[in-house]
């Protein structure tokens, strides 16, 4: 017995000087190596009068494993000790920059179009599509807009052939005609798009957007109407209250006709949308002619409903106070940088149109 | 459409204020663009008399005038006019007012070294006459006790400009205006006393209508007044002109315009002395010429209404008159017209000789065709009162009698299109103030439409008439109801919205450019496309559809580039063009990349852009949208504006059947013909219509969860091959070697140069081998390995590297 204390009181004094790994290691193989202290103490186990046999066994374990764990920790702790020393070393300045990265934006009219199409989905209208390039009859004839009619003069139209047949499209209308020519009603739609008018100037380009709405059923009336784009507006502009005027107007595709002006003000040269004594036209919509709807085989006797058209790049100048609107096309990399948005922030019902 | 209060409210009995007039205007349709107070600052336009005129002492045709304008100091005023002169009675305005012609604000200003004070005025600078040889002469009987006063009466009466649509060509009068505004219930219509002429004087010029096949005119009325003394109009009338910023040119004009203004009935007065034997109205034959008032000529093609005398073309019928049988000041007989011209006729015509006149604005739109006599009566009346003279019968010639038209209104259909009510009581107060004759008929109201609304043409028009003037306010709001019984976006239109962001998020920005372009971009970018030209496009350099979106991206590139920007990525996805017909287009995803990466990195190694970085935005981007990379297929046949070495076409499968994406450097010769200055330019097309859409979607339940979790083992292989072949192949050979047993390849390393025979390359590969039913052990590795080998060697004609 006096042997192993002996060797556990040594070698506690021993491990307990200040040592590196290589004389922690080599005590290590000392005591526990095939032939070391503790190991051949093992093999006299069967040696012992069974009588003290037992007792032997338990402090033999005892010793081997504080010995253990004392050389554990001075390896642990020598270790630990080492990186410490390594970290130290290893410190850069952090506040260099980065690895490079590059952003992209989506363009403020994309991003409009996506809040537009997310407000009207939770009402139930789907997204419809038609071609850049229209026939006379689509853009004109079949919106009740003959040949000869004034009213074609409002539209500055685009031409691509001598005969005036073909034709870059003056408004998505056509849009209602193809989309009601293919299907049968009810229809519920709203059909974004480029549309052309020749016509430049600092308040007018060339090229603009329109998104076209439609809804034919049984008895939509104007109060449909009224509460569609009352909806449509205050979600938009993510306001609960908005000042919104209709007035009557004429368009040939539409009987009768209303024109929407919304209410604002000037605030520090900016505008606000929403209160004011100031009105605003924002778009142009009322319920469909009843020679429209014969024009696509709808009944007029039994379907009914309101349309309207809205100009999104309006829409966008509104509400993201952009005040150029030939800009949006021009683009210059800083423009479409400021007033551009996140890919990652997609309009949506839940989470809300915009941060 | 032009109108002030004052005007207004001759034909409106109100006791509204003129600021709810406004609104009541735009409530009823008849929207106001703009209220404009036109006699603001024309208080400051004084009487004055010329006192004293020097020469200028430096310039010949100048004069320095001593000017008494009513105050204790005479002005020192620099003049040009030759009749400037002492003692003259005329118009003086000051520095700081306004000139009324060229809207210029005077200063105090020097000329030629003499410090002028204001300016003495033409009656052309005051948009009084056409006058604007000399100053102006004012009676010296009527002014002298007016020096130092405003010349210009105060009118209280803003200008109201109203947008009037046009299907209302009777708004076009201020009568009109009054009517519509009175059915609204604001006020009563004034009775309309018609001064008839009683008169024996026969219409001496006879007058016939030809009847056309296509007929222009269907209705001629004319009376003569005999023996007049033109001259300048009334004060009165003047201002009335004036008061709607038209002006004024002598009585007899000035009173056509004035009926016309008040009750949308435009008339012409010829010199009666002018015309030769008679007035036939005919249509023109091809080859007629004639001169307009507009001082041009026009050459007439068939089928043109014109009104004719023995001599040939007097005037455009509802359109222009003619320089030969116009009114002077010295006329002595006036033939005056009031017809009616087929409103489609007048459009064609107009827009085939391209003239566009007030007459011409009105008559497209449709006059009342039971106007005629009333306009007579008024104009030739007023003739009589200001110019003298005997007015004889009223002549009209028709070719068929005017019948107003009947509709029969169920009043049921008020309601289910309003969405409210009215009394049927209410909807004949409504009707009968808008001129309209009801009749009640059990379930409908039979009505007859007055002949000055060429609008109304069936029951929804009525409809129409009812909610306007009833009010747009009386309209309930009906809440939509959140319910969706079909998807908002269809598969392809979600892969678009899609494409687009996931452009984005790799560093593009997006633009939006025109659909059209300049052709010179296009012929770089056309490929096998033909042009498509716009006919009447807004200038030459946006004069075709774009056949791709590269020229208009490259264009902008380079003006950002010149901006001094270095690295930049733009794209954009919308329509490119392939022909001039409906659905002659496709939807491309199409971007460009120019400059460096890590440009002036401390940590990391700059290096230009390549085509691997485009390669790598169109790969991830498509197989971010679905489409399994394992599958896709490039080749290098791009079209022509890619540099021919370093780009490719992508292809969703090897089927080849439809190009999913084009891909890399732009050609050279493009950038140094359009004068691109960058280090670097690359770009990329991807095709959305020709991408399939894949057959799940994230509905669908995806496939079942396989994972194996035997031990994996990655070999590398080094294959020297002749410099053709590629990758792809290499890949393609290898992964078909065994499909269950090889999970992964990755090339890690191309090498050309030493040690590798000449036109040869070497090309490592890492292969990964997996077993999803066992662990595999030494042997069947060594098999698989040797089966690789040989597989590729025997294909390929690779040589493995040892």
């Amino acid at each position: 017995m006096s042997d192993l204390k002996n060797i556990k009181e040594k070698f506690i004094i021993k491990l307990n000087d200040n040592l590196n790994l290589d004389e922690i290691n080599k005590i290590k193989s000392e005591l526990f190596g095939k032939n070391g202290l503790i190991s051949s103490q093992f093999k006299n186990i069967s040696s012992i009068s069974e009588i003290d046999r037992k007792k032997f066994a338990s402090d033999l374990n005892q010793i081997k494993d504080e010995l253990q764990n004392l050389i554990t920790n001075k390896i642990n702790e020598i270790e630990s000790k080492k990186i410490n020393e390594k970290l130290e070393k290893e410190k850069v300045d952090i506040t260099l920059p980065e690895r490079s990265f590059v952003r992209g934006k989506i363009h403020p009219v994309s991003q409009t179009i996506d809040e537009i199409s997310s407000i009207f989905s939770e009402i139930g209208f789907s997204v419809e599509e038609g071609p850049d390039v229209e026939n006379e009859y689509n853009n004109f004839t079949a919106l009740n807009t003959p040949d000869n009619h004034p009213a074609r003069d409002m539209h500055d139209t685009f031409y691509l052939d001598e005969t005036k047949n073909l034709l870059l499209r003056t408004h998505t209308s056509p849009v209602q005609i193809r989309t009601m020519l293919k299907d049968k009603p009810p229809f519920k739609i709203i059909a974004p798009g480029r549309t052309y008018r020749s016509d430049s100037d600092q308040t007018h380009a060339p090229m603009f957007h329109q998104v076209e709405g439609l809804h034919i059923d049984k008895d939509i009336n104007m109060g449909h109407l009224k509460g569609c784009l009352n909806y449509f507006i205050k979600e938009f502009f993510e306001v609960d209250k908005i000042k919104m005027r209709f007035r009557p107007s004429h368009f040939p595709f539409t009987e009768p006709s209303a024109e929407v002006d919304i209410g604002y003000e000037i605030k520090d040269g900016k505008i606000v949308i929403g209160e004011g004594d100031q009105w605003l036209e924002i778009l142009g919509c009322g319920m469909v002619h009843p020679n429209v709807l014969k024009n696509v085989k709808v009944d007029p006797s039994k379907y009914q409903g309101y349309a309207f058209g809205i100009g999104i790049d309006r829409l966008a100048m509104l509400k993201y106070g952009i005040n150029d609107l030939r800009a949006f096309f021009e683009c210059d990399y800083r423009w479409l940088n400021h007033f551009g948005f996140d890919p990652l922030d997609v309009p949506t019902n839940y989470r809300g149109l915009s941060r | 459409m032009k109108i002030t209060f004052d005007w207004l409210k001759e034909h409106l009995n109100t006791n509204l204020k003129e600021e709810k007039l406004l609104e009541q205007l735009t409530n009823v349709g008849l929207e106001v663009e703009s209220v404009a107070n036109l006699s603001e600052g024309l208080d400051l336009f004084k009487v004055a008399r010329i006192i004293k005129t020097e020469k200028h002492p430096n310039a010949d045709r100048l004069k320095v005038c001593d000017v008494d304008v009513g105050e204790k100091e005479l002005k020192k005023v620099v003049c040009g006019a030759s009749n400037a002169r002492k003692g003259l009675i005329t118009i003086y305005a000051p520095p700081g007012a306004v000139i009324p012609k060229s809207k210029a604000k005077l200063v105090v200003a020097k000329i030629r070294d003499v410090t002028s004070y204001g300016m003495l005025c033409s009656e052309s600078e005051l948009n009084l006459s056409d006058e604007s040889d000399g100053i102006s002469e004012l009676s010296s009987v009527k002014y002298k006790k007016s020096i130092g006063k405003s010349y210009f009466s105060k009118s209280k009466s803003n200008l109201i400009d109203l947008s009037i649509t046009p299907n209302r060509p009777d708004c076009l009068g201020v009568r009109g205006i009054a009517r519509d505004l009175a059915a609204s219930g604001i006020g009563k219509l004034k009775d309309f006393k018609e001064k008839k002429n009683k008169s024996n004087l026969k219409q001496s010029i006879k007058v016939k209508i030809n009847k056309e096949k296509i007929q222009g005119c269907n209705a001629f009325g004319s009376c003569i007044i005999k023996n007049v003394k033109n001259a300048e109009s009334p004060k009165w009338l003047k201002d009335k002109l004036i008061s709607i910023g038209e002006k004024p040119i002598s009585a007899i004009v000035d009173i056509t315009n004035y009926v016309m203004f008040d009750i949308n009935r435009p008339l012409h007065a010829y010199d009666a002395d002018k015309i030769e034997k008679g007035i036939v109205v005919r249509n023109s034959k091809s080859g007629e010429d004639f001169t307009a008032l507009d001082k041009k000529n026009y050459k007439l093609e068939d089928n043109m209404c014109v009104i004719t005398d023995n001599k040939g073309v007097l005037g455009i019928g509802g359109i222009i008159g003619g320089t030969r049988s116009g009114t002077e000041f010295d006329t002595k007989n006036v033939f005056l017209e009031a017809a009616y011209f087929d409103p489609t006729s007048i459009r064609s015509t107009a827009k085939k000789l391209n003239i566009d006149t007030d007459a011409k604005f009105r008559n497209e739109r449709g006059i009342d065709p039971l106007s005629i006599e009333e306009g007579l009566n008024k104009a030739a009346s007023l003739i009589k009162e200001i110019c003298g003279g005997e007015i004889s019968k009223i002549d009209i010639q028709k070719i068929e009698t005017y019948k107003n038209k009947i509709i029969k209104f169920d009043t049921n259909l008020f309601e289910r299109i309003s969405g409210f009510k009215i009394s049927t009581k209410e909807m004949i107060k409504i009707l009968e103030d808008l001129g309209f004759n009801c009749k009640k008929e059990k379930k409908y109201l039979r009505l007859s439409v007055p002949s000055w609304r060429p609008d109304i043409l069936q029951d929804i028009d009525i409809v129409e008439e009812l909610v306007r003037i009833s009010g747009y306010d009386k309209i309930n709001i009906v809440d939509p109801i959140k319910e969706r019984t079909k998807s908002t976006l269809t598969q392809p239109q979600k892969l678009f919205h899609f494409l687009q962001r996931a452009i984005a998020s790799k560093g593009y920005m997006e633009a939006i450019t025109w659909s059209f372009t300049d052709s010179n971009y296009n012929d770089h970018f056309k490929g096998l496309n033909k042009e498509i030209k716009i006919i009447n496009p807004i200038s030459s350099e946006l004069g075709v559809l774009r056949n791709s979106i590269f020229s208009n991206l490259i264009m902008y590139i380079s003006k950002n580039l010149d901006r001094g920007f270095k690295d930049l990525s733009i794209f954009e996805i919308g329509p490119v063009f392939s022909g001039s017909n409906p659905g002659d287009q496709t939807t491309v995803v199409c971007g460009l990349s120019a400059g460096k990466k890590s440009r002036l990195s401390w940590i990391e190694k700059e290096r230009n852009v390549d085509v691997f970085d485009v390669k790598k935005d169109v790969v991830q981007t498509l197989v971010e949208a679905g489409y399994s990379s394992d599958k896709f297929f490039i080749d290098n046949e791009t079209p022509n504006y890619y540099h021919p070495g370093k780009s490719g076409r992508l292809f969703l499968n090897r089927g080849k059947d439809q190009i999913a994406a084009n891909f890399g450097e732009i050609h050279p010769n493009i950038l140094k013909s359009l004068d691109i200055k960058s280090e670097s330019l690359v770009g990329f097309e991807i095709f959305l219509d020709n991408l399939k859409l894949p057959k799940k979607t994230l509905n669908d339940q995806k496939p079942k969860f396989i994972i194996s979790d035997f031990q994996k083992s990655e070999r590398d292989f080094a294959f020297v091959v002749k410099k053709d072949v590629k990758a792809q192949d290499l890949i393609n050979v290898i992964s078909n070697v065994d499909k269950d047993l090889i999970s992964n390849i990755q090339v890690f390393d191309v090498y050309e140069g030493e040690n590798i025979p000449e036109n040869q390359k070497s090309i490592a590969i890492s292969v990964t081998i997996q077993s999803s039913k066992k662990t595999l052990n030494d042997n069947d590795l060594e098999s698989i390995n040797n089966l690789i080998i040989e597989t590729v060697e025997n294909k390929t004609g690779a040589k493995i590297r040892s």
